[in-house]
């Protein structure tokens, strides 16, 4: 027997929840279904018009060398940027956390890279790596690495923004984890102490490492798919270049759909960058959840 | 006891050492921003400038630069994606939260595969759309595709779920309407969260590059990262001083915000860590 | 266990104020105190969790100021018991053992598989774990993690880990207090009989009196920072050194009156004859036990009842006396049903002599009514 009542709360959550529920339909169901069916098209934008293709994009994205080697430049910019990211942040929410007198001013210089706009610093990093004018070009030559240009050299661009990445991400991890650092019930210290831990090697491995699990796991699975949506120091920085060794998926995305016009294509792509997000996710959660919730 | 010393003084080296790569970028910045362009060359050598070109530099970014006009669509673009956010989201969560609907299942299914589904993907069929509608390089098209925010429901709703049953159950003896207690009570409740929020929306939207590059192609809707990107390439070989001078500016109201109310900025932020 | 001359400061306030105590080997020595008195502090000063500001700690012949506390040689269980939550019971239980024989290249993550050492050692080690285990009763559990345990549960492979190592001595910072009654009174036989069966000197921590009174050896009720008096449960009941300690032990608590020495130094009320050290104000703390109803007369005290309270076994009844706060008389069944009072009549009281203490104005015990009795 439903109440007068309970209708009445019925009739509201759905009033309530239409507005969203439009936006999903209209900005997030609608597009992927869109995305779908243009994957299998040959549209481009302005084409009068337009046939199916069945899967031949897809199949065409294996052996495109440009796509192939962004997944390969995208790859590689997170395995670079993650590790740095995840031990960094950590290392120095650790060295920051039994602090008080100079916590304050850390936490600040550690968090402002995050805080600015990184098409704006991205402009200052340039500026900075310039090889003449910039202090870091200076700063090699005075250590003996000689002449660097760091964003024309196509060995070394996808590193350098690596590196500006990572400084960019350092700060947002850092709090991360001093926040799951303070979660950490002081007596689990006290009781390993008792129990024979002597160093602070013993107390991290025992006590610090186990219960920053979760926060471990978040902040890996965020790290990552923040690392694979490079985008902003890609377009300011080196446009793709130096020889396409920056080419990364989401510019090669960007230049697919909204500069060459290849609008089908654009689709598949963007269906293969949704599949690896989601897969991404999943398995990351998969494998560290498992050994990481225990309360 | 050495080794206690040892370790503070290497710690804190350490730190100090990654305090001074975190912000050289922002000294090198503000330093050129005041900096006269004959100066800029050997600037490594001389951080200080002789002469102090902080007025022409600036005043070049904001008006000969567009940064202004930049910012102002900024703050516009932000101003008007939060509150459709905030209007949809808040009620959405709420039913979520505390009603019995049909459905409510597959919406709260839908909020959680959204969440996996970042702004980069639909973006191409939306484009599609607004050119279609002929609604491209429009303030419309710069805030469309962020007015859901899926995030902010998933958010709003595990916060409502906290806020006690029994008020609202008074409530309703008393006669308000659920719409009355979503606005009077319920949100009022949920401002810490909406303000965290605020803060995470904002400082996206802000920095945002992707949609607004796309979408946007006349300097008059500009953002801040395109009024900056713009600059940039019109400064080309030139006036450093200038160029930094905007990036200042840009970056310069979240900085701001940051740093007066830095305990509530970092909190929305790093939000997506409250699960 | 020797403890001379503790001091403790935080900052400004003191809160251990010069405390001396002896423990002796195998007691069952409890500290106990209203919260604040300094007992937990003064535990995790003996097992080295916090610095003392002044004095020394003596464990087992040695001077253990210098030391951290995994050297000691004592083992404590937390209130909340501070079980690794990633950990299996088994692994909790082993771990002091793993930490103190294995060395740091035995023990990281993937460098362990390597030493041959190493599997040697954690046979013996969980030989031990399961010993321990079988007198605990968690031999089923062994596999799971703390999460999936009860409170008891938790609470018992706390004491397996502290008793794996076989310490000098036990250190219980209010292991009992997280749990429900019925648990409570459980476990507190389960810790009796424990101490019984190891022999091993225990500290136990708690604010509850009942607890204090029945597992120990010898009591150090705890106020502001000192002892306020050492001695077994029987000697702070029958004899306690002050207010203080009268009002903290019992249940009910001990009845005050306020009473006048005369000229003469006498005190009479409720049956009892005194003669007191000094004129003036003394308080009298009688036992509700030691009041009995008496017949009206000069030298029973009169007394309005407020409130009777079945206890089941007994009965509570509460009085109100004129001019002074109320107090409390236990009756048995018997009793009661003799008289059946109504609330708001007025009974006459009078006191045993044995269960009746002076106190001086300075709080300070003066004597039982037997010993400062004079012949009416």
């Amino acid at each position: 027997m439903i109440s007068a009542r309970d209708r009445a709360q019925a009739r509201a959550g759905v009033a309530f929840a239409l507005p969203a529920f439009a936006l999903i339909v209209a900005l997030l169901l609608a597009p992927l279904v869109a995305l779908l069916v243009l994957s299998v098209t040959d549209y481009r934008l302005g084409a009068v018009a337009v046939r199916s293709v069945g899967l031949e994009h897809y199949a065409a994205l294996f052996s495109d060398e440009v796509f192939q080697r962004s997944l390969r430049n995208t790859f590689l910019y997170v395995a670079f940027v993650l590790p740095g990211a995840v031990f960094g942040g950590l290392g120095v929410a650790l060295l920051i956390h039994g602090r008080t007198r100079s916590r304050t001013f850390y936490e600040i210089a550690y968090f402002l890279p995050v805080t600015a706009t990184l098409v704006a610093m991205a402009t200052v990093w340039q500026f900075m790596l310039h090889p003449s004018l910039g202090p870091v070009s200076t700063l090699l030559a005075w250590l003996g690495f000689g002449q660097v240009d760091l964003l024309n050299d196509p060995s070394l661009a996808l590193g350098t923004l690596a590196l500006i990445g990572l400084w960019q991400v350092i700060g947002f991890n850092m709090v991360l984890f001093l926040a799951g650092l303070s979660a950490i019930p002081r007596d689990l210290y006290e009781a390993a102490a008792l129990d024979g831990a002597r160093s602070a090697v013993d107390r991290f491995m025992r006590v610090t490492w186990p219960m920053l699990g979760p926060t471990t796991m978040f902040v890996t699975v965020t790290s990552t798919i923040t690392s694979f949506k490079v985008f902003d120091t890609v377009v300011v920085l080196t446009r793709g270049g130096p020889l396409g060794s920056t080419e990364t998926l989401l510019y090669v995305l960007y230049l697919e759909g909204f500069q060459y016009f290849r609008t089908g294509y654009a689709a598949a792509m963007t269906v293969v960058l949704l599949a690896f997000l989601v897969l991404l996710s999943i398995l990351q959660a998969k494998v560290i959840d498992r050994k990481v919730h225990y309360a | 006891m050495m080794g206690r010393w040892t370790t503070r003084l290497l710690a804190h080296a350490v730190l100090m050492l990654g305090a001074v790569v975190m912000l050289a970028p922002f000294l090198w910045m503000f330093l050129t921003s005041i900096r006269p362009a004959d100066e800029v060359f050997g600037a490594v050598f001389n951080l200080i400038p002789r002469r102090f070109a902080a007025v022409e530099n600036y005043s070049r970014a904001f008006f000969e630069g567009n940064l202004l006009r930049a910012m102002i669509n900024g703050a516009l673009v932000c101003l008007g994606i939060l509150v459709v956010q905030l209007l949809a989201a808040i009620p959405a969560a709420y039913a979520l939260a505390k009603l019995r609907f049909r459905g409510q299942g597959l919406l709260f299914a839908l909020v959680l595969f959204g969440l996996c589904v970042p702004i980069q993907v639909p973006a191409l069929p939306i484009y599609l759309g607004l050119a279609q509608a002929g609604l491209l390089n429009s303030y419309f098209a710069l805030m469309v595709p962020f007015f859901l925010t899926v995030f902010g429901m998933f958010l709003l709703r595990q916060f409502f779920r906290t806020y006690p049953d029994e008020v609202l159950d008074a409530a309703r003896l008393d006669g308000m309407s659920e719409f009355e207690i979503v606005w009077r009570l319920a949100t009022p409740a949920a401002l810490p969260a909406i303000a965290a929020f605020s803060v995470f929306s904002v400082v996206a939207h802000w920095n945002d590059l992707y949609w607004p590059l796309i979408v946007v192609t006349s300097s008059e809707l500009a953002t801040p990262p395109l009024g900056i990107l713009a600059f940039r390439d019109t400064e080309s070989g030139g006036n450093y001083g200038a160029l930094m001078a905007g990036a200042a500016l840009v970056t310069a109201p979240l900085v701001v915000a940051f740093l007066l109310a830095r305990r509530a900025f970092v909190r929305g932020i790093t939000m997506t860590g409250v699960r | 266990m020797i403890l001379k001359g503790i001091v403790k400061d935080f900052g400004p306030t003191r809160v251990l104020d010069g405390v001396d105590l002896d423990i002796r080997p195998g007691e069952f020595m409890t500290l106990v105190g209203p919260s604040g008195c300094g007992k937990s502090t003064l535990l995790r000063i003996i097992a080295g969790l916090e610095v003392q500001s002044a004095g020394s700690v003596t464990i087992a012949g040695r001077k253990v100021d210098a030391l951290p506390p995994s050297e000691r040689d004592v083992a404590m269980v937390f209130q909340s018991y501070a079980l690794y939550p990633h950990m299996s019971v088994g692994a909790n239980i082993a771990s002091p053992l793993e930490l103190r024989r294995l060395r740091l290249i035995e023990r990281l993550p993937i460098l362990r598989w390597f030493s041959p050492r190493r599997a040697r050692v954690m046979r013996e080690i969980m030989s031990e774990v399961r010993v321990v285990a079988e007198q605990l009763q968690l031999t089923e559990l062994l596999e799971r993690r703390p999460a999936q345990l009860s409170g008891g549960q938790r609470q018992r492979v706390a004491l397996g880990r502290a008793m794996v190592r076989q310490p000098a001595a036990f250190l219980m910072d209010e292991p009992l207090s997280n749990l429900d009654a019925k648990l409570r009174v459980h476990m507190r036989t389960e810790l009796a009989e424990l101490h019984a069966r190891l022999g091993t000197t225990f500290v136990y921590v708690t604010h509850d009196q009942v607890e204090a009174m029945t597992m120990s050896d010898r009591v150090a009720l705890m106020d502001k920072g000192v002892i306020r008096q050492l001695g077994t449960p029987s000697e702070l009941y029958d004899s306690p050194a002050d207010l203080t300690v009268a009002r903290f032990i019992g249940s009910p608590p001990i009845n005050l009156i306020e009473v006048d020495a005369d000229a003469e130094r006498q005190i009479r009320i409720a049956g009892l004859s005194l003669r007191a050290p000094e004129t003036g104000r003394h308080t009298l703390g009688i036992r509700p036990e030691a009041l009995q109803l008496s017949a009206p007369g000069p030298e029973s005290l009169a007394a309005r009842l407020r409130r009777s309270e079945n206890l089941g076994a007994e009965w509570l009844l509460h009085f109100d006396i004129e001019q002074r706060e109320p107090i409390a008389m236990r009756l048995t069944t018997t009793e009661y049903a003799a008289v059946r009072p109504a609330a708001g009549e007025v009974l006459h009281l009078r006191a045993t002599p044995m269960g009746a203490h002076l106190f001086g104005r300075d709080g300070a015990r003066v004597g039982t009514a037997t010993e400062l009795g004079v012949a009416t």
